[in-house]
């Protein structure tokens, strides 16, 4: 298997390593006189714990440890694994200014 | 046959030596009895001795060992797997399922070799395998006779009872009845290596369609990589032969490779045979680079695993002649139509003077001619469809051919292979026919496999009663014979087509040339898979499975082809059921009554050949299994006598003998002591460490410590404790703050990789907007750990005069740039994991060694001791510091004693999770303090924990110990361990359970922290 890398071109699938699915996302939250807002222990069991079992086309995390260090938001297809495109994390080189948890 | 000599084998070295090479190759055709006196592509000029079970033969430069077997007359090469029969040679390709060798001896031995593929050369030693006493004379082929038990699936029902003889009784005895070649026993003395190599187009196989495909790709200017598993490219071309471009077909193979030579954009790879298609258009090959000669020459390899990335690829890998299932259809001396042709054509060797031939297709006709002109017999052709193809009527009369219209029903013969064919017409007439060969031909399978590794299926055709490839992998298209394309002339245009379409996807766009042309021979065919008449007719002949196991594989119920060859094993051997596998299917069809393509076939995976692992594992193995890394302080603490221990890839000092110190303990406990009551110092480089920079940094720092980093004053160090999202200890290290806007944060040894990864997700997912940025510096830094109540003494000998060390000028946490004397900028954090007075220094790594000579200098009056990791594992236990064994991913940081670290007033990874009822339930195993009653017990890790008096089970489980030392301050064995509610059950009494030692005893229930609890050492 081949990723195409957004910094460092094609490479081979030994240089990166996968996380899995980049849909969830990390709950924000403020916390107040310490304790953590009502809710946030589900939401987080969500985003911690539950995922589809997708077939097809689904978004998710590698990263080019073995190359730049950047983690990448690939397109693959689970059940061809192909490609359709690999882009850089958000946060990837300098700061963006985007808001936390998007 | 006139003219061959009798066959007393030449043998002797030394008696050709000193004679001319003329000489030399007559004296050895002259032991070839069975070889023609010209053509072939073979080197007369080089005559080359070999052996086999300890017979010395001879042949020439450019045999195979298998055509070389069949120039000196011999027909028996191998006994079967199962019923140990007599077995020849049936092909003379790579699918080869019967002439498996031993081949070589000692540590380079290998069983298995296809005699088919071994290329010839001086000096050659091969064995048969599977054979006791002798291949002529096997004593185990008293397992024909009792051939009933040895049905498809006899392990199941023979050996049922009683259970127990399975494993003692009845495997030994099936394993050393059943198999093939023995391996080596001793380490492979060879090397192997693995490469990869890029291309536009990768063309798979160099027969008529791959050279076409390849020129065309090439002449078009796209990269291209010629494969051919083969020494010579040509495929069926140096067999057939045939007129291309108005030219023999030698010539323009000749012309075709000169041109594809000197193509600068054209790689050929001969002796590479393609076994893998993966993902992306990776594809892997073997190459055997030295497997051709004796031995390897001095730094090379023996063979090389290539993976080749491909944009496209054009499979021209061929057909495979298929057999037919008759009785005795393994008899030594029954050999495929095509076999027979390439021995003749290409290899100068008559399989046999007297050769019948048994075809259901146009194309076994071939064989007549090839047999006929080069001086053999055609003794009679049997062909079920009853009438001679148009194209082969004259050759039939004027040779005056007996046509048998019907099928072969049995074979007579023994060990010395061939002696008659019965015949039974198609008026079911029965007769005998002299013979000591038998060409069979039973039509012809393309070569799908390649295309089918990504699960594709191929499609069955009537008009070639074959399948051909179906759906194939992104990228891939089939020409040529692979495509069921059976003419010469449809294989030139379909690979000149394929290679041309394929260049011009990679954007090439030069000039791809004609298509050669040549004829478009008729290959009509009437589908015939088995004789049925009475004995064993083969369908596997690897895996001894005859018809009637197939259909009595049907008749049990196992009717799915992938049922039928779990339960008959067809196809599972190591040729992967080349020759069988359609043929076992079919017969499978007509006894359910279906259709072939309603059949279908199993699921194709690679690899398509065998491949040995040594191949796969490279360079790979043994020290360099995986890659090592070295601490700065290696090469001066090897000069010392260190022991060293593999932790990951590092390898650390583990401790420094002494002479005259009886075990390690001894070494470790006097490092030990030195430390406590001197000083001594521990290379501590392979912690891994991150320089966090940026205006957030701290913030940053606060998000992924359960402790606040913001609040962090610089020049201070910070313990910090770092969890998963679910709540679970991740890792721990001192973090210290450089500057406002820096920090350099430590991770633990083991978790140095996976930690940067995480930090780095934080930085470029979670928080994008956090003015923060990571480098890695573990490499960067040697540090060192100095400790003991000398400490100070000893660095003020290393560092600048100007520097003040007092307690008050470096207080305990205190972090800071010091200048060392000679000028060298040092880092220095006074923490300390051994309890004592300590500092880490460190330096850029290249002063790594110099550092340890001169911390040896400048303490020598002080006796400064270096001590290794298994010292400072001692006094961290001493201390109660948790480390690995209890950072084990199932632990939370109040596991650890360290809950009250969690700040309430931030959020940070793990917080929530972390607070779920399971994880702060009263009951949770907790770090405690363990030592023996018997203070000379020996404390173990991993023994169990149960209440006193309680008898030890899963009930009754209360925890584990997961470190144990020798204690020299304590003077006897101590602990770690997660013990339930054990902060609660300071001074119990517990039994220590630990039935893998079989020991039983009972210890203590105490504060972690066994040596100084007050933790005034470090701070003095």
């Amino acid at each position: 298997m081949r990723i195409a890398c957004p910094f460092c071109g094609e490479r081979e699938n030994g240089e990166f390593t996968y996380l899995g699915d980049a849909s969830p996302k990390r709950p924000n939250f403020a916390v107040d006189s310490g304790e953590s807002p009502e809710g946030v222990e589900d939401a987080f069991y969500d985003y911690v714990y539950l995922r589809d079992n997708v077939a097809g086309y689904m978004r998710e995390y590698w990263y080019h440890g073995g190359g730049c260090r950047s983690w990448l938001i690939a397109e693959r297809n689970t059940v061809t694994h192909e490609f359709r495109s690999v882009t850089a994390a958000p946060g990837v080189g300098a700061a963006k200014p985007v808001q936390a948890g998007e | 046959m006139s003219g061959y000599s009798g066959s007393e084998p030449l043998g002797r070295t030394a008696a050709l030596e000193g004679t001319t090479p003329s000489a030399r190759s007559q004296a050895a055709s002259a032991s070839q009895s069975h070889r023609l006196r010209s053509g072939g592509l073979i080197d007369r000029q080089q005559p080359l001795q070999f052996s086999f079970d300890g017979k010395v033969m001879s042949g020439f430069a450019g045999d195979t060992l298998a055509s070389a077997l069949v120039a000196n007359g011999v027909k028996l090469v191998a006994r079967s797997f199962k019923y140990h029969r007599p077995r020849g040679i049936i092909t003379a390709g790579s699918e080869e399922p019967s002439a498996l060798v031993e081949m070589r001896s000692g540590a380079r031995k290998e069983p298995n070799t296809r005699a088919t593929t071994q290329e010839l050369y001086d000096g050659l030693v091969a064995q048969s395998q599977n054979r006791w006493p002798s291949l002529r004379r096997d004593f185990m082929s008293i397992n024909q006779l009792a051939a009933p038990i040895f049905v498809a699936g006899f392990y199941y029902k023979t050996f049922m009872w009683p259970a127990k003889f399975w494993e003692k009784v009845y495997e030994p005895l099936i394993r050393r009845a059943a198999g093939l070649g023995k391996s080596a026993e001793l380490p492979d003395p060879d090397h192997y290596d693995k490469a990869w190599a890029h291309c536009d187009v990768l063309v798979i196989g160099g027969g008529a369609a791959g050279l076409a495909a390849a020129l065309a790709a090439g002449r078009a200017g796209s990269r291209v990589i010629l494969v051919e598993e083969d020494s010579r490219l040509g495929g069926r071309l140096l067999s057939d032969g045939g007129e291309i471009d108005g030219m023999h077909a030698e010539e323009w193979v000749r012309r075709t490779v000169d041109e594809l030579a000197s193509l600068a954009n054209v790689r050929i790879m001969v002796r590479t045979a393609l076994f893998g298609v993966y993902d992306g258009g990776v594809y892997a090959a073997l190459e055997r680079v030295n497997d051709h000669v004796p031995l390897p020459g001095p730094h090379q390899v023996r063979q090389r695993v290539w993976r080749i990335v491909a944009k496209r690829s054009v499979v021209t890998a061929g057909a495979i002649e298929r057999p037919v299932v008759f009785p005795g259809n393994d008899r030594p001396g029954v050999m495929m139509a095509s076999a027979v042709r390439t021995y003749v054509h290409r290899f100068a060797a008559m399989p046999g003077r007297k050769v019948a031939l048994f075809t259901n297709n146009d194309d076994g006709w071939r064989t007549v001619e090839a047999v006929q002109q080069a001086g053999g017999d055609i003794a009679a052709v049997i062909d079920p469809r009853g009438k001679v193809p148009a194209e082969y009527q004259a050759l039939a009369e004027l040779s005056d051919l007996r046509v048998f219209s019907g099928g072969v029903s049995d074979v007579k013969g023994g060990v010395d292979g061939v002696r008659g064919v019965v015949v039974t017409d198609n008026n079911g007439r029965t007769q005998q026919i002299d013979a000591d060969c038998l060409a069979v031909s039973g039509g012809w399978n393309p070569n799908v496999g390649l295309s089918c590794f990504h699960r594709g299926r191929p499609v069955w055709r009537d008009d070639i009663a074959a399948f051909v490839p179906g759906d194939s992998p992104k990228g891939m298209t089939t020409a040529g014979a692979a495509n069921g394309e059976f003419s010469l002339g449809a294989c030139l245009r379909d690979g000149h087509t394929a290679g041309a379409a394929a260049a011009a996807e990679c954007g090439a766009s030069g000039n791809a040339g004609e298509a050669s042309e040549a004829g478009d021979e008729v290959y009509a065919i009437s589908p015939l898979w088995q004789v049925k008449a009475k004995g064993k007719a083969f369908v596997d002949f690897q895996h001894d499975v005859t018809a009637s196991d197939v259909t009595l594989a049907q008749r049990e119920g196992f009717e799915s082809v992938e049922h039928l060859k779990r339960y008959t094993t067809l196809g599972m051997a190591t040729d992967q059921g080349k020759t069988s596998n359609i043929t076992g299917l079919a017969i499978m069809a007509e006894a359910t009554g279906r259709t072939i393509p309603q059949t279908g076939t199993t699921i194709y995976r690679p690899p398509y050949a065998p491949v040995a692992i040594g191949a796969l594992a490279g360079h790979h193995r043994d020290e360099n299994f995986h890659a090592w890394r070295l601490t700065p302080s290696h090469h001066w603490a090897a000069a010392r006598g260190a022991v060293f221990v593999d932790t990951g890839l590092w390898k650390r000092a583990q401790w420094y003998p002494q002479p005259g110190e009886k075990d390690w303990i001894e070494s470790v406990t006097r490092e030990v002591l030195a430390v406590r009551n001197g000083v001594g110092f521990c290379d501590v480089s392979t912690l891994g460490k991150v320089d966090v920079r940026g205006a957030d940094a701290g913030t940053f720092l606060d998000r992924v410590y359960i402790n606040a980093f913001s609040s962090l004053a610089v020049g201070k160090a910070r313990y910090g404790l770092m969890l998963r999202e679910d709540g679970i200890v991740m890792d721990d290290g001192t973090t210290s703050r450089i500057a406002e806007d820096h920090y350099f944060l430590t991770t633990t040894t083991a978790k140095a990789g996976p930690v940067m990864a995480h930090l780095e997700f934080c930085r470029q997912v979670l928080w994008p907007e956090l003015d923060v940025q990571l480098s890695s510096a573990s490499d960067q830094w040697a540090q060192f750990s100095i400790a003991g109540p000398n400490t100070r003494k000893l660095l003020q000998e290393l560092v600048d005069p100007s520097e003040d060390m007092s307690n008050e000028g470096f207080p305990f946490m205190g972090a800071r740039e010091v200048k060392l004397r000679g000028g060298v900028t040092a880092r220095l954090f006074r923490i300390s994991f051994s309890g004592e007075i300590a500092f880490e220094i460190s330096v850029p790594a290249r002063y790594g060694g110099a550092m340890a000579q001169n911390l040896m200098i400048a303490g020598r009056d002080l006796g400064v001791t270096p001590y290794g990791t298994e010292a400072l594992g001692v006094m961290r236990i001493e201390k109660g510091h948790v480390a690995g064994p209890e950072l084990n991913g199932t632990t939370t940081a109040d596991d650890l004693g360290l809950g009250k670290m969690m700040s309430k007033k931030k959020d940070f990874i793990g917080r929530v999770m972390a607070g779920r009822e399971a994880l702060t339930a009263p009951d949770r195993q907790v770090v405690v303090g363990i030592k023996p009653l018997d203070q000379k017990r020996r404390l173990r890790s991993g023994a169990h924990v149960v209440p006193k008096g309680a008898i030890p089970g899963p009930e009754t489980d209360q925890g584990y110990v997961t470190s144990v030392c020798y204690s020299p301050m304590m003077e006897q064995w101590i602990g770690l361990g997660l013990v339930e509610r054990g902060r609660e059950r300071f001074g119990e009494i517990v039994r220590i359970h630990d039935p893998l030692r079989s020991e039983d005893y009972e210890a203590e229930i105490c504060n972690p922290v066994f040596y100084d609890p007050e933790g005034a050492r470090q701070r003095g």
